[in-house]
């Protein structure tokens, strides 16, 4: 009835007599008591019609500025997990040779009938109609349902792959961890782990971030293959009595010696912050065996896909 | 500005602090004063909240009907904090991440409201802005302090940028590792009410027993 | 039902409200001088706590979240940004509501209560603990649990702090520390002792 902003001489002219009416109205009312009936509704009227304008206004204005945002900071963290990101990248032109593909993790195998762009693999989690709760005996990364489907990033270089990147989470010490980890071609070695959502103890499990620490990650090795598993006859479809590797990634503590045997599959865990480290290890080892990218990364080392 | 508004803007650094004095908006002052960027932030967004909500408030505090008065105080800082939490996840996406769930808890953070109920029910548009403005002022004080001790010695940084180096890279500086964790907040805090209560007497709280000296001892 | 234990005892003890967390310190820190307030508190808190976070969770389920509309036929409406100011008029509401209970039922309990009804409005901890529960997803029943646990250890910890104060007015404080500054390096050890439970796993 009142406040309306309506351009056209012609148009405002028309709403005089409600615009007049208006006034009157507001006038009687601001001269009431404080504490009729009629008063109080219309002032708390008033008030959330001023709030609901505000916060929609604002919330759907701003909506593109934040999606863009959103998109950049992914982005981000995926250049930066490959390696790709220096000082002067260009965020855009390096995404380019990166292409999101969405895997069947029980499978391995590529589904082409999801629409890899939108996916998002950590909402569908949540959906029961995209993903699966995760037995509690199987739950070391404790983060109670897996979805269905992954995407991942695949970066190529001149049309060959190049390296993988694969989406993780887990919980820590105080809040479920997510990052990507990205493998080289061979499924095998590490280029680099990022853990860009956490929120854990700053300058203890929070060290997570630090750049000295995820250097470490790099050229570290998965698996442990005792020799079996690169057999063709050893691998069987659908997830059955696959060879994958025994899962020997993970933290230790007290640090690395890089000679000693076993080195290649271990990073030294954050100081002074053991329950992050252990939901670190716990969140690579799970996703990187048979309940999470296992077979996928096996048929990747076998040509299969 | 006259005198009295300086009065609005200054007392609340040191004479009538929100955080040492009046006991208010100690949450956030325990939660973000790990880092310093963080804790800048934060006191941005809280004074610029106290001051536009109270201005809003006291623009309309004639004509509140008591049965709703909490409730209209709410609704104005609600949507104050919402336009701000859109805002920083549109503009300074980085730093909202950190600050995630305390931008919705400036909307109950007891300076706003508490200045609300104290001041701007009573007082004009123009003197209840600058309130909010003290206020802010007085906690972020507070907040500046505590987080430059904690990002420094907790951590060796300020800003991000090193200050002292770390033993762990290659430097001599042990990080006092207590000081990241949210108690050493508490500590700070009581050792500054302390400094500051040492220096102003008239802030000291009457003891309510007093020991009795022993027999034949003066005290 | 096993579920159900764990997540209370994690709320009241690993995730303290007040001593790990630290919400809704204004209050837990002015309101603790006497034992007897500090209890009325903190019952207060637990039944707001209790009444809130399942009232929240409903709305946020049945009105708020993306898709939530779907029984009214509109799948793509995504309300949630509107779930802060959701949760603060149900949290007034309802503490509205449950003085004016009070007085009309409960007169002595209203009484005794006075002025801490009101004050639990502003109770960070309680609009904290809707938070959580949106941001950690919880059905409908670990809501509740929820909301008895997290108010429960609320009460626990200014109980606690009012026992220690009530024992520090006969200490020999120096005077610059005494009253508010010797309680928050109380307080400041308290939650030192609380980080013990940190990392529990149930």
């Amino acid at each position: 009835m009142l406040n309306s902003n309506a351009g056209q001489p012609q148009a405002l002219s028309a709403l005089q007599p409600y615009i007049e009416k208006g006034r009157q109205y507001a006038e009687r009312v601001l001269a009431l008591s404080n504490d009729s009936f009629e008063k109080t509704l219309a002032v708390a009227f008033a008030l959330c019609l001023v709030g609901a304008i505000l916060v929609a206004g604002s919330a759907v204005a701003l909506k593109p500025l934040q999606q863009i945002n959103k998109s950049r900071d992914e982005k981000v963290n995926i250049l930066e997990v490959a390696g790709l990101l220096d000082k002067d990248t260009n965020i855009d032109e390096a995404f380019r040779n990166i292409e999101p593909r969405i895997v069947d993790l029980a499978t391995g195998d590529y589904v082409d009938t999801v629409d890899a762009r939108s996916y998002d693999q950590w909402k569908a989690a949540k959906d029961p109609a995209l993903s699966a709760a995760i037995p509690p005996e199987k739950d070391t990364a404790n983060i109670r349902r897996k979805p269905n489907q992954a995407k991942v990033y695949l970066v190529k270089e001149a049309g060959q792959l190049k390296s993988l990147i694969l989406p993780v989470n887990g919980y820590g010490l105080w809040s479920t961890m997510f990052g990507f980890i990205a493998l080289e071609a061979d499924a095998q070695t590490v280029v680099g782990m990022n853990l860009y959502d956490q929120a854990e103890t700053p300058g203890l499990g929070g060290e997570v971030v630090n750049p000295k620490w995820k250097a470490l990650w790099k050229g570290k090795k998965v698996y442990n293959f005792t020799g079996k598993e690169l057999h063709e006859s050893n691998l069987t479809e659908k997830g059955q009595a696959i060879e994958i590797g025994e899962v020997a990634l993970g933290l230790v503590k007290g640090g690395v010696e890089p000679g000693k045997p076993g080195a290649e599959f271990q990073v030294d865990a954050l100081a002074g912050a053991t329950l992050t480290s252990r939901g670190v290890s716990n969140l690579v080892q799970y996703w990187m065996s048979k309940e999470g990218y296992g077979v996928y990364l096996a048929k990747i080392r076998t040509g299969k896909i | 500005m006259n005198k009295e508004h300086t009065k609005v803007l200054v007392d609340p650094l040191v004479d009538n602090n929100p955080i040492t004095l009046q006991v208010l908006g100690i949450c956030s002052a325990l939660a973000v004063t790990s880092q310093l960027s963080t804790a800048l932030i934060m006191s941005l967004a809280l004074t610029s909240v106290t001051a536009f909500s109270s201005a809003g408030i006291a623009l309309i505090r004639n004509h509140v009907p008591g049965s709703i008065r909490i409730i209209a105080q709410m609704v104005i800082i609600a949507s104050l904090v919402i336009v701000v939490d859109q805002m920083l996840k549109a503009f300074a996406y980085e730093i909202s991440k950190q600050l995630s769930v305390f931008v919705g808890l400036i909307i109950t953070n007891c300076i706003v409201m508490g200045r609300a109920e104290a001041y701007a029910m009573k007082n004009p548009p123009l003197e209840s802005f600058l309130d909010g403005i003290g206020n802010g002022l007085g906690y972020s004080l507070i907040l500046i302090t505590v987080a430059t001790v904690r990002e420094v010695l907790g951590a060796g940084k300020l800003l991000g940028i090193d200050v002292l180096p770390l033993l762990k890279d290659g430097g001599w500086y042990v990080p006092n590792g207590l000081l990241l964790l949210p108690p050493s907040a508490f500590f700070l805090i009581g050792l500054l009410i302390w400094a500051v209560r040492t220096w102003k007497p008239q802030q000291v709280e009457k003891p309510d027993f007093a020991i009795v000296p022993a027999h034949g001892e003066a005290h | 039902m096993e579920a159900y234990i764990n997540l209370f005892i994690k709320s009241v003890f690993i995730e303290n409200m007040a001593l790990s967390f630290f919400l809704g310190m204004c209050t837990f820190i002015a309101v603790s001088k006497k034992i007897e307030t500090a209890v009325g508190l903190g019952i207060a808190v637990v039944i707001v706590q209790t009444l809130t976070v399942p009232a929240n969770n409903l709305i946020y389920s049945f009105l708020l979240k993306e898709g939530a509309l779907s029984w009214a036929g509109l799948q793509d409406v995504n309300l949630s940004f509107i779930a802060l100011m959701a949760c603060i008029g149900v949290i007034a509401a309802i503490v509205q509501i449950l003085e004016m209970v009070l007085d009309k039922f409960f007169p002595a309990l209203y009484n005794a209560l006075g002025i801490f009804l009101p004050l639990i409005t502003v109770n960070c901890a309680i609009l904290a603990g809707s938070l959580f529960m949106i941001e950690r997803d919880y059905a409908f029943g670990e809501s509740v649990v929820y909301g008895v646990g997290s108010g429960f250890g609320w009460a626990l910890a200014i109980t606690a702090m009012a026992g220690v104060r009530e024992k520090l007015k006969y200490s020999d404080v120096p005077p610059g520390l005494r009253g508010l500054g010797i309680t928050f390096i109380t307080a400041g050890l308290m939650a030192m002792g609380f980080m013990a439970f940190s990392g529990i796993q149930l």
